[in-house]
């Protein structure tokens, strides 16, 4: 059937140039890929030195140095009853009854004087608060465990003077020295010594500053997807609104944060540093995420469900406020979360607009000073003494576990109502 | 202090919290009445002659009494403490105030926070004799808020309810408001960006009437000095030239250099090569690293990443190798933007159609070529426009920066030297002592307003590009 002319002149296809081709050619397929997958596991080995590296130094960050002092309080002179010791005033009572000097006195009986000396200086408030939430205390003996100075604390990782590297082996051979597990970095607040500061204070300002973000940018930013993905006409004022959404959600957070400075700041002078005006900074922040992907979630929802509802004779309002929105309500909370989650880690905003003031109580409301858990973070990793190191990186960790929480809720959220059509 | 000095203090009574709970629990009264008005004239009457539901009646009511007090709350506590100041001003304790400045403020501030109960005593004995007037004037101003916003909400909540009537078309005004707040919602977003606009122009505009816009945009030295005389021409110190060198060099170059092949390629992998039960793995592993907050990377970068990068350069014999040089905060910077640009990848290539594909494999390409020579190309745009979103985005990063860079101007292309960027000289400039009139605090402005331009220019190219090319295969 075939030409046998042609058969004789057809050359052969696979020679050894063509072989050698292909070789080099399957060569640069396997470099490529395997370019690729180091690429993958370049990205991957980072993230696990990241958080490696924030776990190792913040778990000792939750621990601190401290010195065993037994205490007799029946011997040792403090008046006072039920009453009066649960009272508000009793810390400072307390101070006057001469506790300090009774603790001081009891770790010398302990520990020896240069151990004693050691104890850190605000080691009697943590008797004086164990003290008024149990006040029978006061009638027995009591083994406490007090934090120590921050040089002794350093002298334990061997670092610091050598003077100190040796009392705190002596101390800890004797047993009265350890790393203990430190609930109190939960619930205190800030400090200048790392061995009483807490994360409490600035989670605290942290929750306040979430509360008016979500108050203010959820409603904001659900009402204003309906609009643009249901009613908005095709105009140019909608245009605007659109282009002004999409470009907000791409400026810079510390733009954001000159705005709060410069407008919110001015309207209340008083404010700064307040929850208030931080949550309304980062409000500003996440309603274009809210918006984007409310918008989203809404057009996922069938034509049909609105045309079925039409047609029995619903208003407009009524389709998208009885149909829509509650079909299209767990996207948009997925993205809720996503966006609070980004405004829960901003930090530069919330610098400009004064929320790095130390502050030292938590924040009792949304006007009084505050500070937030990453701006403390950062304010931490300033600070010259080395104690803050391990501090700092707990801090980290007590911050991702809150966003590790709310991504994981969103992602849930995601796959429990999510529905293909 | 008493505990219960709160409740009886008319100055606490008008806070915002219990306004908007008096709009709260009046709204609430003023829905159940409108309802049980219409429910009594619904009940027995022939459907067709009620034009509303009871429940739409109810929000009538509701709304004209709660929306108007709401906005009230607003508009009130705004004002009020310009009018509490103005009264303590006129009384006769504060003639004898310093006449301007900061003293004065703190002052003022000190007895307006006795006053309202945020402390507990003053520290400046000036400041007692003010304590008193601004307390008067607190109750002054909160009783008559107060006043004003009960009588406004009994009026318009007695004018609503005579209003509902089985005639009424209740729903459609319901309705109308209903329409009308999201209008109002949406235009929210506009409001944003003329305030950012209006808030760094009108800045920079004053800062440019102290330094002339020519210095500070071509000038080579940037070193402002908050305690020099606001008055005296410095137009040398704000040359904003090294800064702009120091941005894009940082997140522009070092950190494009890190982020492009190492995103481009993850998604390369991920979409071409990898198993879906690799991707399910491994996607979100890198949607971790992009919700790692910033300060979290600048901790990184400058307590691990810049002191090894000193560390190795001074062991190859650098010696000037800076401990806070550009290389570490550019490195972890692009760290950060690997998953950006690695989605943004993976969105322009997903976009190029299978048909491209499959032909190009048919015609004997291995999958490299094919993605080398076939998809790279076709996505191109997508992945230019991606690039520069992410540059847009280095460029206004300020956490990593601010920890791992360093605040002293200096105009290299060395990367282990220390180099400054816009963003940290914002930080630096307006969280120092400096007043509102110098313009070193004014800068900080001008930078904002040069940093809010070029990534709004970026973002409006690289979404007019991705657009374009999306359509071309649409």
């Amino acid at each position: 059937m075939s030409d046998p002319a042609m058969t004789e002149t057809r050359q052969p296809t696979r020679t050894k140039a063509f072989e050698k081709r292909l070789k080099a050619r399957y060569a640069q397929e396997r470099r490529f890929k395997v370019f690729g997958l180091f690429a993958i596991l370049i990205s991957i080995a980072i993230l696990f030195v990241l958080l490696g590296n924030m776990t190792i130094n913040g778990i000792g960050g939750f621990q601190r140095a401290e010195l065993q002092v037994p205490i007799d309080f029946a011997q040792s002179g403090l008046a006072g009853d039920q009453r009066s010791l649960s009272q508000p005033g009793a810390i400072q009572t307390l101070e006057m009854q001469g506790l300090p000097q009774i603790v001081q006195f009891a770790a010398e009986q302990h520990i020896g004087e240069a151990g004693a000396q050691q104890l850190s200086e605000q080691a009697w408030r943590d008797v004086a608060a164990s003290i008024t939430a149990d006040p029978s205390l006061i009638n027995r003996q009591e083994t406490f465990w007090l934090p120590s100075s921050g040089d002794l604390a350093m002298g334990m990782d061997g670092e610091g003077s050598p003077e100190m590297q040796a009392l705190a082996s002596q101390l800890e051979s004797a047993g009265v020295l350890e790393k203990r597990f430190d609930w109190g970095f939960l619930t205190r607040s800030d400090a200048t010594d790392p061995q009483q500061v807490g994360v409490w204070g600035a989670l605290k300002g942290s929750i306040l500053t979430m509360i008016i973000t979500l108050a203010l940018a959820f409603p904001v930013g659900v009402l204003a997807a309906l609009y643009l993905e249901e009613y908005a006409p095709r105009n140019r004022w909608t245009d605007i609104i659109e282009v002004s959404i999409n470009n907000l959600a791409a400026v810079p957070s510390i733009i954001f944060g000159l705005l709060g400075l410069a407008v919110f700041l001015w309207i209340f002078p008083n404010l700064r540093s307040a929850p208030l005006i931080g949550g309304m900074t980062l409000a500003l922040m996440t309603m274009p995420v809210i918006v984007i992907s409310g918008r989203n979630a809404i057009k996922a929802v069938p034509p049909s469900i609105r045309d079925g509802a039409l047609a029995i004779g619903a208003s407009p309002v009524q389709v998208v406020f009885h149909h829509v929105l509650p079909l299209a309500l767990p996207g948009i909370l997925t993205g809720t979360i996503i966006g609070m989650a980004r405004a829960l880690g901003e930090t530069a905003p919330l610098l400009l607009i004064g929320m790095r003031a130390f502050v030292a109580t938590p924040p009792d409301g949304f006007t009084s000073p505050a500070t937030v858990l990453p701006v403390q973070i950062f304010l931490w990793s300033d600070e010259i003494d080395r104690g803050f190191i391990e501090r700092t990186s707990a801090a980290i960790i007590v911050l991702l576990l809150f966003l590790l929480v709310m991504n994981a809720l969103a992602i849930y959220l995601r796959n429990k109502f999510e529905k293909s059509w | 202090m008493l505990p219960d000095r709160g409740l009886r203090d008319p100055a606490r009574s008008m806070s915002p919290a219990f306004l908007f709970l008096l709009a709260l629990g009046l709204g609430l009264a003023g829905w159940l009445a409108g309802r049980a008005k219409a429910r009594a004239f619904t009940r027995g009457a022939d459907p067709r002659r009620v034009s509303a539901r009871p429940g739409y009646h109810a929000w009538f009511v509701a709304i004209w009494v709660a929306l108007p007090l709401t906005v009230l709350a607003v508009v009130w506590t705004t004002l009020s403490p310009a009018l509490v100041d103005q009264w303590v001003l006129a009384s006769p304790a504060a003639q004898d105030l310093p006449a301007f400045g900061f003293e004065r403020q703190s002052i003022l501030a000190e007895a307006r926070a006795v006053a309202s109960g945020n402390a507990a005593a003053v520290f400046n004995p000036a400041a007692q004799g003010l304590v008193e007037p601004f307390r008067e004037a607190q109750q002054f101003y909160s009783l008559i808020g107060l006043g004003f916003a009960i009588a406004m909400a009994i009026i318009l909540g007695l004018w609503a309810y005579t209003r509902v009537k089985p005639a009424f078309a209740a729903r459609v005004k319901v309705e109308r408001t209903v329409m009308g707040l999201l209008l109002l919602a949406s235009l929210v977003a506009i409001l944003t960006t003329f305030g950012i606009l209006a808030s760094l122009v009108f800045e920079t505009i004053r800062f440019f009437g102290m330094v002339s816009p020519i210095d500070f945009l071509f000038g080579l030295s940037w070193n402002p000095d908050p305690m020099a005389n606001a008055a005296a021409p410095q137009g040398d110190r704000y040359g904003a030239i090294p800064l702009f060198w120091g941005t894009i060099f940082i997140g522009a170059i070092i950190a494009m250099i890190v982020a492009i092949p190492l995103g481009m390629m993850s998604a390369i992998y991920l979409t071409q090569y990898a198993s879906s039960r690799w991707r399910k793995i491994i996607k979100p592993a890198l949607e971790i690293l992009a919700g790692v907050p910033t300060v979290v990377y600048g901790y990184f970068a400058a307590l691990t990443v810049a002191p090894a990068i000193r560390d190795a350069a001074q062991a190859v014999g650098i010696s000037n190798a800076s401990s806070e040089s550009a290389l570490a905060a550019g490195l972890v910077m692009g760290v950060m933007i690997i998953p950006f640009v690695s989605s943004m990848a993976d969105d322009s290539i997903a976009a190029v159609p299978s048909a491209m594909r499959d032909g190009s494999l048919a015609m004997g390409a291995t999958q490299s070529e094919t993605i080398k020579k076939v998809l790279i190309p076709a996505a191109l745009p997508g992945i230019v426009g991606g690039v520069m979103l992410a540059v847009s985005r280095a460029i206004g990063e300020t956490m990593i920066v601010v920890m791992a860079a360093s605040t002293a101007a200096n105009l290299s292309a060395n990367p282990l030297e220390s180099m400054t960027t816009v963003t940290v000289q914002i930080v630096a400039l307006l969280t120092g002592e400096g007043s509102f009139d110098h313009p070193a605090t004014l800068s900080a402005f001008a930078l904002g307003f040069v940093l809010f331009m070029v990534t709004l220019l970026l973002n409006f190219i690289a979404l007019r590009v991705v657009k374009r090319f999306r359509e071309a295969y649409e």
